[in-house]
């Protein structure tokens, strides 16, 4: 891989977690459990829709084929978005939003925390303003899964429900594929099995403090990294992309 | 207008006047003549209570069920720049219904019994809520003309005599203003646009036209309780005075858009330089301010499945900081 | 409908430094620090606040409006408190 197509393809990687969560978390709108959480929902979904933009922007860049950010976010086949399967899952309630973002943000927090030190200075830029918002995200996840988690026994049980099923999806955060580590060598990019220390750490406290169990490490699904995808996916992205695909070329 | 409900809800007037002597009565009007603030804990007729408890909790209930047809193309929005404004804007929505819910608050009444009221069907929302978004174009038709309606009613509130509505309303429309110009924008956009863009754009402007006009109420005559809330100074202009204002500024626009308004009758009366427009549909009004519009019921069964989805929710914060405030104690 | 609605507070906000807070409005949250998110993520939208106050508003302690002559008028008078009461002449200077 040459410098630049490791920077871009890192970039939409980002770019893809950051989309896909918002696009997730977008459709909690009108749908939350309380006003306040609705405005708090809104803020987490423009810092990620805000991210991604800048992600995808900066993949164009150093791709240097004239592709914008909307060419990146709408028009591409489902196999070329990377995002890891653990954003794409749906949620049937408040507590799986609020597992998928608390095990996401442990993660992502730390992976920004890392990439804002590498040595490509746009990507280091944009990670090192991302990792502000993702931190306050963070502290909201972990908050609300105690409260879950030691609120009553049917929000423990939901909740404890909730962690087992993400749970699997957790391992592809931390498998180091190719990209992964010539992101890590040739750009000092974050290293994995120092993040995924970090995670432990974190989410384990948290998991305790919210009188959960944490759940075993079993069989991890992996797959999004590559573009192969849930059957989830095709859904969101036939919604994402409506407007795009529909009316091919027009300006919005 | 937001609360259109009021003016043909026909009972706030009447309050509890058994305690309220003249004199204090006397000295209330005095108050409002003399411009001053009434605040939450002054002395205040019961019946400006209650219909201001009415007139603010049906605002912020439109705030709310006004986040779903725009939230509905959320998801699809087209490019990532206009999905960012889109859901900013709705979230302005949700502040608002909150501001609103709080400025309720003061006046004694509980979130909850509003919300409850909302779900019942009790209380009512504004009308336009309850027409679909079927095309993007619909966004942009909704800043220009819903949010423009809306500006037209809520500057003149930000003068009304109860305190905390009034400076609720400041903040919203300072929020607000880019409201419309975003909504305005897209419409311009379209029709810059290919001529399926530009079909698109005319035809949300066909179905949103007469029922934003509906939304500043029925018509002067047949409006109840208006002369009593100019009296207290909680509405400022007539239902008709606002509408003329709105036709007369959004010709124009729609103009400059290349858009026709779908109304033969609308003309401009050179004589007193506003635009006479033909009979409004109050048949239509009425039925979907009883609940028969296209969306009355997909936005209520919406507004009830995320109030009920979320009482586990609710229910688990509160025993957690239960639980906290005993270990502390 | 659940009656327990979570405990409404007042928010302040301090919109840079050097200012005092000021009250911006009201959030209902379930504890303290839900508070304190709730008021950042409601009345700091659009970069309003360098920093938040929530108390909670039953724990306020208000004066009544039916006391207000008591409590407030006798200041009306007493304007030898205020700097033009008092007569200079103008060719005195730095007074």
């Amino acid at each position: 891989m040459t410098d630049r197509s490791i920077l871009t393809a890192y970039a939409t990687r980002l770019g893809d977690n950051a989309l896909v969560l918002g696009q997730r978390m977008i459709e909690f709108v009108a749908a939350s459990p309380e006003l306040e959480e609705e405005l708090a929902n809104a803020n987490f979904a423009l810092d990620y829709i805000g991210q991604a933009r800048m992600f995808y922007t900066c993949a164009g860049e150093s791709e240097g084929k004239g592709r914008s950010e909307d060419d990146f976010a709408f028009l591409r086949p489902e196999h070329e978005y990377r995002n890891l399967l653990l954003v794409e899952q749906p949620h049937s309630h408040f507590g799986d939003a609020i597992v998928r973002q608390f095990l996401f943000d442990a993660f992502y927090a730390h992976q920004l925390d890392a990439l804002a030190h590498c040595a490509d200075e746009g990507l280091a830029e944009i990670a090192a303003r991302a990792v502000k918002e993702v931190r306050y995200h963070l502290r909201h996840s972990s908050q609300w899964l105690v409260r879950l988690g030691d609120g009553t026994a049917e929000s423990h049980e939901r909740v404890q429900r909730s962690l087992d099923d993400l749970w699997r999806f957790t391992g592809e955060m931390f498998d180091e594929d190719e990209l992964d580590t010539a992101m890590r060598k040739d750009h000092n990019g974050p290293c994995l099995v120092f993040i995924e220390a970090e995670w432990r750490d974190t989410v384990s406290r948290v998991i305790d403090e919210a009188t959960l169990s944490l759940p075993e490490d079993g069989w991890m699904a992996s797959g999004g990294k590559q573009g192969r995808h849930s059957e989830h996916m095709g859904f969101l992205l036939a919604e994402l992309q409506y407007l795009q695909r529909t009316y091919p070329g027009a300006s919005w | 207008m937001y609360t259109q409900g009021l003016d043909q809800a026909g009972r706030d007037a009447a309050g509890a006047a058994g305690e309220e002597t003249a004199e204090q009565l006397d000295a209330f009007q005095a108050r409002i003549d003399a411009e001053e603030k009434i605040e939450a804990k002054d002395w205040m007729p019961e019946a400006y209570r209650r219909t201001l408890v009415r007139q603010i909790s049906q605002h912020a209930h439109s705030e709310i069920i006004g986040m779903q047809p725009e939230g509905n193309w959320l998801t699809r929005a087209p490019t990532l720049k206009r999905k960012a404004i889109l859901l900013a804007k709705v979230q302005d929505e949700a502040g608002h219904g909150l501001y609103l819910y709080s400025a309720a608050e003061t006046l004694g009444v509980s979130r909850d019994q509003m919300v409850a009221d909302l779900l019942s069907g009790k209380a009512k929302y504004s009308s336009i809520f309850n027409y679909p978004t079927l095309t993007w174009a619909d966004i942009g038709a909704i800043g220009w003309l819903v949010d423009g309606a809306a500006i037209m009613n809520q500057i003149p509130l930000c003068r009304c005599s109860y305190g905390p509505y009034a400076r609720a309303m400041i903040r919203i429309c300072k929020e607000e203003s880019f409201h419309q110009r975003q909504g305005f924008e897209i419409m311009l956009t379209l029709c810059g646009g290919t001529d399926e863009q530009k079909a698109m754009a005319q035809d949300a402007l066909n179905r949103f036209w007469w029922p934003s006009l509906m939304m500043f109420g029925p018509n002067d005559a047949a409006s109840k309780h208006s002369a009593q809330s100019m009296k207290w100074k909680i509405k400022r202009f007539s239902n008709d005075e606002l509408r003329q204002k709105f036709i007369d500024v959004t010709v124009a626009q729609a103009e400059f858009l290349g858009l026709t308004i779908p109304d033969d009758g609308l003309r401009l009366d050179e004589e007193s330089g506003h635009y006479e427009h033909s009979d409004i549909d109050w048949e239509e009004f009425f039925e979907v301010i009883a609940g028969n519009g296209p969306c009355n019921r997909q936005r209520m069964a919406k507004r009830r499945k995320a109030h009920d989805d979320g009482a586990w929710v609710r229910e688990a914060a509160r025993a957690y900081a239960e639980k906290k405030a005993a270990k502390a104690a | 409908m659940d009656r327990n609605e979570w405990p409404l507070y007042e928010v302040f906000i301090r919109s840079k430094s050097g200012l005092s807070h000021r009250h911006a409005g009201s959030v209902h949250a379930a504890d303290d620090e839900m508070a304190l998110s709730n008021a950042r993520d409601t009345y700091t939208r659009r970069n309003e606040g360098v920093s938040i106050w929530v108390v909670r508003s039953d724990r306020i302690i208000a004066s009544d409006p039916d006391e207000t002559a008591a409590f407030f008028d006798p200041a009306k008078d007493k304007i030898y408190r205020h700097p033009t009461f008092y007569e200079i002449p103008d060719e005195v200077e730095n007074l």
